[in-house]
């Protein structure tokens, strides 16, 4: 298999994975990086949901060799010294039950934000529908979106 | 149309035993309230010097380390269970760390399922805390030569309170562990509790933003290959043969080995496997169930529905008072199978080696797990460690642990550990289904507009029938919800008919509520649109006074204030109990075109006797309303060639942001010292206030689902 470089989460890092292997499992299985989710390999639910040169992508159909030469930040990534506002927030409004779907949900939330400082709910609906929650956070996500957005 | 009826000996026979040991297990969790009083065992051994309990233990350093006995399943016990070891205990809530345990008979009982994780462990976790508190005290008593009243605990120092002194637990550790454990500690008076009944953040809310949550999925350990197991179609189909060639041909594959379930694909990982899956060739024996359609599965209900059932409930002259003077109300219903569609799908890891077993397996019954597994391999249950990992959701579906047998078996035949996945397909179309249901109900109405008499019969699969040990010719399941049916009418009868249909059924949050509340509290609003009564009003007449039910009635009317009105606009409201507790739900909706409907708001107020943390209580309301929503508006699985027929998120849809209408809960105590349950509460009440605000809306009157299929006939 050919051994080629990815730039993940500011490391540099050598991955030995065939083309067309979706950039979920060489993180999952061969980088270690569990964090990302599999939820339905359709890219129908974002559970997958990492940043490709910061934008929100989904990575359970993504070919690995569409990703060298990109920056990948996955939610190990997001903020390795201290907690990025977004995860702050989900703290302070508890958003997480179950917690699988989360990295997803908060990748996403973060590129919002990063766009649209101050989003009004209806550019939240847009940003978040991707995202499927089975345990049916979303209330506490949009709720948490707007603590971010305004810093506290 | 070839009908098979399929008969418990048939399912053993179809090499469906696993299944039908899980349903013993199933069947446990669902008595599992029953049993009241657990008697205290002794602690796995610990490395920590002071170990009072299966529980708790402190280290020397005076830290403290408590075990979850259930698991978590995002229903927030492993904040919910340490707050009350730490009330009675007096540690520190920001010092404790949090274990799951293993299975093992030391923990009790170890099911979550019917909302009961919190309800079934209190006394365990109160009694855990107090006793180590007791025997710290004892020891702190015993150093200053003070009477034990003279200290009480506070995070984490005992308090000598006419003195001052303050000693840490680390010094106390080496002479509390000395002590006897007591057999009945004092518990705190509840008038002095800190933590309980109070918001408390989870514990586990770190671990779940950064990606360091370890769910079932997310195992590792050295060595270990990864596998996709290809399975029949429909159950009870077999393989006749198989040809492996272009699967093993695939780069990355390792191995390909028929098991129990179907043939699996091992290889380095995931994506190897589910390509070598996919080269994979089965030749299928499709087995006696494969000439189940749709069209099947709706006849044989319908002859079901047709026939008299067995009496679940009989008050005054039963389904005879219907025969009389007055209006006669008249509808029948009909909803669907449905999937559970966890957000994590079902996986497993296992080492299997000679004479023992390791499985990291994230399911709701551990203790089940680890006995099936050591039947399984032949082996003692001693000889079997069942690790929980974090659960990605399981609503029911984890109950059963076919995909725990598939890592099982697949790593005995290779030799090395193995983690076994399932795709979003695999999960779906493998689900055991929320049964279908068909319902006729019948209402005579006096000359005010009120229910004399009522009958209601269900037609419906058993789930617990899968189980040799069940005999009661009601499944209760089946008919919970509707035979507790809460309104005082003089006459009154609930039939069980049970369908017999083969496709697999099992436990999906609410279970059989999901679908009775649906049905009872839609009839009830059609009672009072054919007395000419108000709804609520209709409610407040038929529901006992100072009952609890009028209590979540009358707080969820006052929190929702005035209807919204005109734009297609209506409002909906339905009572239901469940697990020991009271909801009632007001929707507000707006509805097009006669044939798509908003849900703009919805108002919860539940009673739950105490809430150990009420923010988390709330958590689940919010996500029963989600949870329930999804089902009504879009929820069936049908069933073609004796298979499942939805397979991802785009035939089997699940409520989305956008579609997520503003949710606001209200606690309400009305039995301050009952336990409800909560993981399932906020479900059985959405799909009848949302169809009881689209009568109002828009005069259609649905009686089937999913709501996306349509509303119904105009009422």
């Amino acid at each position: 298999m050919p051994v080629r470089k990815l730039e993940i989460n500011r490391s540099s890092i050598e991955v030995d994975a065939p083309d067309g292997m979706p950039l979920l499992w060489v993180l999952r299985d061969i980088a270690g990086l569990t964090g990302t989710k599999y939820g339905c390999g359709k890219s129908l639910c974002g559970a997958c949901t990492v940043h490709v040169d910061g934008v929100p992508t989904r990575t359970c159909q993504l070919p690995v060799e569409r990703v060298v030469g990109k920056r990948i930040t996955t939610i190990e990534g997001l903020a390795p010294e201290k907690l990025h506002p977004v995860q702050e927030a989900w703290i302070a409004e508890s958003v997480p039950q179950c917690g699988y779907c989360q990295s997803g949900q908060i990748l996403t939330a973060v590129a919002l934000l990063a766009a649209k400082p101050a989003p009004t709910d209806q550019e939240i609906d847009e940003a978040m529908r991707g995202v499927l929650c089975r345990c049916g956070t979303y209330p506490r996500i949009r709720r948490a979106i707007h603590r971010a957005a305004r810093g506290k | 149309m070839p009908v098979v009826r399929l008969t418990r000996r048939q399912l053993l026979a179809a090499g469906l035993a696993g299944g039908a040991v899980l349903a013993i297990g199933a069947y446990g969790g669902y008595r599992l309230l029953r049993r009241r009083k657990q008697r205290r065992r002794p602690a796995p051994p610990r490395e920590q010097p002071f170990a009072p309990s299966a529980f708790v233990a402190i280290d020397a350093q005076g830290a403290v380390t408590l075990w979850l006995p259930r698991p978590e399943v995002g229903q927030g016990i492993a904040t919910t269970l340490p707050m009350l070891i730490v009330e009675e205990l007096g540690a520190d809530p920001a010092r404790v760390k949090v274990v799951q345990a293993p299975a093992d008979e030391a923990y009790g009982s170890q099911m979550t399922a019917v909302s009961a994780s919190v309800r079934g462990s209190f006394n365990d976790m109160l009694a855990a805390g107090a006793a180590a508190r007791e025997m710290l005290v004892g020891a702190a008593a015993a150093a200053l030569d003070r009477p034990a009243a003279e200290f009480r605990v506070h995070l984490g120092e005992v308090i000598h309170g006419p003195s001052g002194r303050r000693l840490a637990f680390a010094d106390l550790v080496p002479a509390a562990a000395k002590r006897r454990v007591p057999d009945e500690p004092a518990l705190k008076p509840r008038s002095e509790w800190q933590y309980v009944g109070k918001a408390m953040p989870r514990l586990d809310l770190p671990a779940k933003i950064d990606g360091s949550a370890r769910f079932g999925i997310d195992v590792r350990v050295p060595g270990m290959l990864f596998a996709m197991v290809v399975r029949p179609p429909a159950t009870g189909g077999k393989v006749r043969r198989f040809d492996a060639a272009d699967s093993l041909a695939v780069p990355g594959v390792r191995n390909v080995v028929a098991i129990a379930s179907g043939v699996a694909v091992v290889a380095d990982h995931t994506h190897a496997a589910m390509l070598g899956r996919r080269a994979l060739k089965v030749d299928w024996e499709p087995g006696p169930n494969a000439g189940w359609n749709a069209s099947a599965i709706d006849a044989h209900l319908e002859r079901s529905l047709g026939r008299a059932g067995v009496v679940a409930r009989r008050d005054g002259n039963g389904a005879k008072g219907l025969q009389g003077p007055g209006k006669i109300v008249r509808a029948e219903y009909r909803l669907p199978y449905l999937a559970h569609a966890t957000m994590e799908p079902m996986n497993c890891t296992a080492d299997v080696r000679p004479g023992q077993c390791v499985v990291w397996a994230p399911s709701q019954s551990p203790t089940t797990v680890r006995s099936v597994v050591a039947q399984r391999l032949g082996i003692p249950v001693a000889s079997v460690t069942v690790n929980i990992p974090l659960l990605g959701g399981a609503f029911g579906r984890r109950v059963n642990n076919d995909y725990v047998f598939e890592a099982v078996d697949i790593s005995r035949a290779i030799g090395r550990p193995v983690q076994v996945l399932w795709t979003r397909e695999d999960d779906i179309r493998h689900d055991w289904f929320r049964p279908c249901s068909a319902h006729r109900l019948e209402a005579r109405l006096d000359g005010d507009g009120l229910p004399v008499a009522l009958a209601h019969r269900i037609a419906a699969p058993s789930i617990l029938s899968g189980d040799p040990a069940f005999k009661d010719p009601v499944d209760p399941t089946a008919v919970e919800g509707a035979k507790e049916i809460p309104y005082r009418v003089p006459d009154l009868q609930v039939e069980y008919s049970r369908a017999e249909v083969p496709m697999q059924v099992g436990f999906w949050r609410s279970v059989g509520h999901s679908y009775n509340a649906f049905v009872v509290e839609s009839f009830l609003d059609e009672i009072a649109a054919a007395g000419g009564q108000d709804p609520v009003l209709l409610r407040r007449r038929l529901l006992a006074p100072a009952s609890r039910h009028l209590a979540v009635l009358d707080a969820v009317v006052a929190k929702a204030g005035p209807a919204p009105a005109g734009g297609g606009r209506g409002r909906g409201v339905a009572v239901h109990a469940s697990y020991g507790s009271y909801v009632a739900m007001i929707a507000d909706v707006r509805v097009e075109d006669r044939a798509r409907v908003k849900v703009e708001r919805v108002v919860c107020a539940a009673d739950c006797g105490l809430a150990v943390n009420p923010d988390g209580a709330a958590a689940q309301l919010e996500g029963g309303i989600v949870f329930g929503l999804t089902a009504a508006l879009y929820g069936r699985v049908d069933f073609e060639a004796g298979a499942a027929s939805a397979s991802n998120f785009d035939d089997y849809p699940l409520l989305r942001f956008d579609e997520t209408p503003a949710i606001e809960v209200v606690h309400v105590n009305g039995a301050p010292s009952a336990l409800g349950g909560v993981g399932e509460i906020g479900v059985p009440p959405i799909a009848p206030a949302v169809c009881n605000a689209i009568f109002r809306a828009a005069g259609v009157r649905p009686r089937t689902l999913p709501l996306s299929r349509g509303f119904g006939e105009s009422a």
